[in-house]
């Protein structure tokens, strides 16, 4: 095992612990907030973003780390996103969640990997087609909001989390 | 806000602000000690996962494969987080005897029943549809949902609104009705 490979278990071993004890891995919360029923996935997510986009904004700035954005492939993204979207309704667990919800006994999980394994096989059987059609539909490239809009990430920023922390005011007003 | 939840874990805020701190921290160790900034993800380990078994029948079309050669099949920082995930959820869930064998969510029972057939069979197409799309649009809620909106990448935002727009239209469309 080489430093990237301890590094990546003990990081992945504080994230699983954090995502069993924040209770994201149950299937009935995914479900839940898909349902607009129970919101603890959004709550954590939430928290989760709020606070790295703080720490993750000030280091970037004070140039100790690079950003690395994901490409704003627009074709890709909404026909990606929405088959991810329809996939997850039905298995109720996401690529992360899934073998956490493993590790805490669920073990119809092994299903839902298994079929993103699969998933997965199929994609790489389907990209030299893809990569001629959807995946060069339109891309506009590595792009962040900022730039974008041509606002400051320290209007964003705020505006971000104050925006969050209303949003969970309502969610408790509510008892989502 | 009560730092736990009614079934005896951490407040989601709490627990999600330390995902946050962890996201921070991380990037931070791999920028310094592996001299790349690595930010969290999942799904791109799914590709790897299928390589790795695939090459155990068919080596030669694995290599030949142009989408396994792009994303290089290796057990990398990556595919160790998502080790790392099933051990620590496997540990937290002994901390507080929250660990349960299921072999069908009690959900899905409601809508379903308990054939452990049928939800495998569900959750085995559902896993096929949501990682070709997840690997279509480059990431999943952890690489575009958290690193993505952390970094105010606007392809972050995009994905995770289809996500949950989507994912929101099929629970409904499939969850909702009445069990027949």
């Amino acid at each position: 095992m080489t430093t990237a490979h301890w590094l990546g278990l003990f990081t992945g071993i504080a994230f699983g612990f954090l995502l069993q004890k924040g209770r994201v891995l149950r299937f009935e919360k995914q479900l839940g907030a898909m349902l607009l029923k129970d919101m603890t996935i959004l709550k954590f997510m939430m928290s989760a973003i709020v606070v790295g986009m703080i720490g993750i904004m000030l280091l970037s700035d004070a140039g100790i780390i690079k950003l690395s954005h994901k490409p704003m492939n627009l074709g890709a993204i909404l026909l990606g996103g929405a088959l991810f979207g329809t996939g997850w309704a039905i298995m109720g667990y996401c690529p992360g969640t899934s073998v956490g919800a493993l590790g805490e006994g669920r073990w119809h999980a092994i299903f839902a990997i298994a079929g993103m394994i699969a998933g997965a096989a199929v994609y790489a059987e389907l990209y030299p087609i893809l990569k001629t059609t959807v995946l060069a539909w339109k891309d506009f490239g590595k792009i962040g909001l900022p730039e974008t809009l041509g606002v400051s990430k320290w209007v964003i920023v705020p505006l971000f989390s104050i925006g969050t922390l209303g949003l969970f005011a309502w969610f408790e007003k509510k008892g989502l | 806000m009560s730092p736990e939840s009614s079934d005896g874990g951490w407040s989601p805020y709490l627990a999600g602000a330390l995902v946050g701190v962890l996201a921070i921290v991380s990037v931070f160790a791999t920028t310094t000690l592996l001299g790349k900034g690595s930010y969290l993800g999942a799904s791109t380990t799914f590709v790897r996962a299928a390589g790795l078994l695939q090459q155990t029948v068919a080596p030669e079309h694995v290599a030949a494969n142009e989408y396994f050669k792009k994303e290089k099949v290796m057990v990398d920082w990556q595919f160790m987080i998502i080790i790392g995930i099933f051990v620590g959820a496997l540990a937290a869930s002994q901390t507080d005897k929250s660990f349960k064998l299921e072999s069908v969510p009690p959900e899905w029972e409601k809508r379903f029943g308990p054939s452990v057939g049928k939800r495998a069979i569900g959750a085995f197409l559902g896993g096929i549809v949501a990682m070709v799309g997840a690997r279509m649009a480059d990431g999943c809620p952890s690489g575009h949902g958290l690193s993505g909106l952390m970094q105010l990448s606007v392809s972050g935002f995009v994905a995770l609104g289809m996500f949950f727009s989507v994912g929101i239209l099929v629970a409904g469309l499939v969850y909702r009705r009445r069990r027949s």
